[in-house]
């Protein structure tokens, strides 16, 4: 048998669909009404009171934008950290589908696959939240899907790694507080990261995120010549994290 | 049909856990068509053997054959062709009885996945829930819905891990009937197991494990012949008469093995000049008084 058979993934992300029909509502409810949350509270109160306009864009425009970023990290690297290692450690779940003709490259690969088209359609819903508060549609935010997508391959990547990593939930916090934050601060969700300390902005051009919040705001005001790099480098992100989560569950999977 | 007709061939294989050796130079055929029984204490190496038999485990060394696929090499391909029913249930709670057992035959990738899951439904007499939560049924039902997912693909080989550890009698004679109808079309069975009477009830051959070894094989009744001979008395009374009764047995070279508040002496057809107190409870030897004689264990 070859490696990553189209019908192992699929068996694999089959299950996901299965249990995804059981929780989609409160995806769904949660993945509208936070967007409108954040654009209430920043959007049109910052925004109305303290900030006016942001790079030459209204601040409610800027906010809706880079709000795909934190829809996209919140709804792939959490849910694989939490998601894999509950099917691991108190499910067994990992044990059943590893039973069947089916190898732990192609669980990881299908796992982020699911992870990824589930934010790449859940990341849009702030885009489509700040329609209703004022931002205009283009043709390029056709392309968001896309970019929510390799971007959440990578984080869920991450995440899986994470959750093969740990010993205990607990340690979770360490990765949210030290990581997942920090990461989500300085994407350049709610302010420009030009106006950070050097040092803090070499670290931001580091950061997907930041990436993939360039891109969406590209993708709605007007394209630029770098993002083809920038799209580039969150293929190489989730490759290379990829590789990293596949090993990583290897390793705790197979004795 | 494999070589030699052997579904199952490890030779010397070895697993260690850190300083703790799990299987220990294990050699073991299964035949085709014959329901094994590997009987031994928790502990004894029957989970992890069950584990490198699927590729979740790689040996140490030996060398492992299953359905002719080398492991861990082509443990997928043979994994395709078998089907596993774990110790501890891991079926998704919130999905339907229907789609746990149709992700399932998705992923051995049967042609007609209605079909399989109609004939995996009607195995575990499951047709009438088919569109139930999992959390909605009973313990019995989910371990019967455990058994039909690790028959949903029709495989050659079927390794039961502990297929009724933690159940309740009336449980686990329900999936006995059930095993015992597969045995009966001719599947091939590899079950582990610590009880007993599972062991004696369901399979051709037993095979008994202790610390990662094969101490002993045969068919129940072979077995109770060669390591207990015929009967077996069992005596009860205080320690004190116990302490005694057992003294005079050993001096006669009889095997003497607790059996709860009683003791057990096993090959009592053999004892001469009062070893067998004429109150004892004389019955015919089991396969348990064998369990206990070559593991040092208590029976379950």
């Amino acid at each position: 048998m070859r490696r990553l058979e189209p019908a192992a993934i699929g068996g694999v992300m089959s299950r996901e669909v299965a249990n995804f029909r059981t929780f989609w509502k409160a995806t769904t409810f949660s993945s509208v009404l936070e967007p409108v949350v954040y654009l209430l509270a920043f959007g049109l109160g910052l925004g109305a009171t303290v900030v006016d306009r942001v790079d030459g864009l209204e601040y409610v425009e800027f906010v809706g934008t880079g709000m795909v970023a934190t829809a996209v990290i919140f709804s792939s690297a959490l849910p694989a950290m939490f998601g894999t290692f509950v099917k691991h450690r108190f499910q067994n779940t990992y044990d059943a589908i590893l039973a069947a003709p089916v190898d732990v490259e192609e669980l990881v690969t299908a796992e982020m696959l699911f992870i990824g088209l589930r934010s790449g359609f859940f990341g849009c819903f702030p885009l489509l939240v700040s329609m209703i508060f004022g931002l205009d549609p283009s043709p390029g935010m056709l392309l968001v899907p896309f970019f929510c997508f390799f971007t959440a391959l990578g984080f869920a990547a991450f995440g899986i790694a994470v959750a093969a990593s740990v010993a205990k939930i607990d340690q979770f916090n360490y990765v949210t507080t030290l990581v997942i934050t920090p990461l989500f601060l300085v994407a350049g969700t709610f302010f420009p990261i030009d106006g950070l300390p050097q040092g803090v902005q070499v670290a931001a051009n580091a950061n997907p995120l930041h990436h993939l919040v360039e891109l969406v705001r590209h993708a709605s005001f007007g394209f630029e010549a770098t993002d083809l790099l920038r799209v580039l480098g969150l293929i190489v992100f989730a490759l290379v994290l990829w590789r990293v989560a596949v090993h990583r569950m290897e390793e705790r999977l197979i004795d | 049909m494999s070589s030699g007709g052997v579904a199952i061939q490890l030779r010397g294989v070895v697993k260690r856990f850190g300083d703790i050796t799990a299987v220990d130079g294990l050699d073991l055929d299964v035949p085709q068509g014959i329901c094994l029984g590997l009987l031994g204490p928790n502990g004894a190496g029957k989970s992890t053997t069950m584990r490198l038999l699927t590729g979740q485990a790689i040996a140490d060394s030996g060398t492992i054959r299953v359905l002719d696929k080398e492991l861990p090499a082509r443990a997928k391909e043979a994994r395709a062709e078998m089907g596993v029913v774990p110790q501890l249930d891991n079926l998704d709670v919130d999905v339907t009885v229907e789609d746990n057992l149709a992700v399932f035959a998705r992923l051995y990738r049967v042609p007609d996945v209605r079909a399989a899951v109609d004939r995996a439904l009607g195995i575990a007499r499951l047709t009438g829930r088919r569109a139930d939560a999992v959390d909605e049924l009973s313990g019995g039902m989910r371990r019967r819905l455990l058994l039909a997912r690790g028959l949903v693909h029709s495989p050659r080989l079927i390794l039961l891990d502990e297929p009724t550890v933690g159940l309740d009698p009336q449980i686990r004679t329900e999936l006995w009937s059930l095993i015992d109808g597969l045995r009966a079309e001719g599947a091939t069975i590899l079950m582990s197991t610590h009880y007993i009477e599972e062991a004696q009830r369901l399979a051709d051959e037993v095979a008994v494990m202790t610390h990662g070894k094969i101490i002993a094989r045969g068919t129940p009744k072979k077995l109770i012949e060669q390591h207990a001979g015929t009967e077996t008395a069992e005596v009860y009374g205080p320690p004190d008469r116990l302490a005694e009764v057992r003294a005079a047995a050993a001096a006669q070279g009889m095997n003497v093995r607790p059996a709860g508040p009683a003791i057990a002496i096993v090959g009592s057809e053999r004892a001469t000049d009062g070893a067998v107190p004429e109150d004892a409870v004389r019955r015919a030897a089991s396969l348990e008084d064998v369990f206990v004689m070559l593991t040092g264990e208590e029976a379950e």
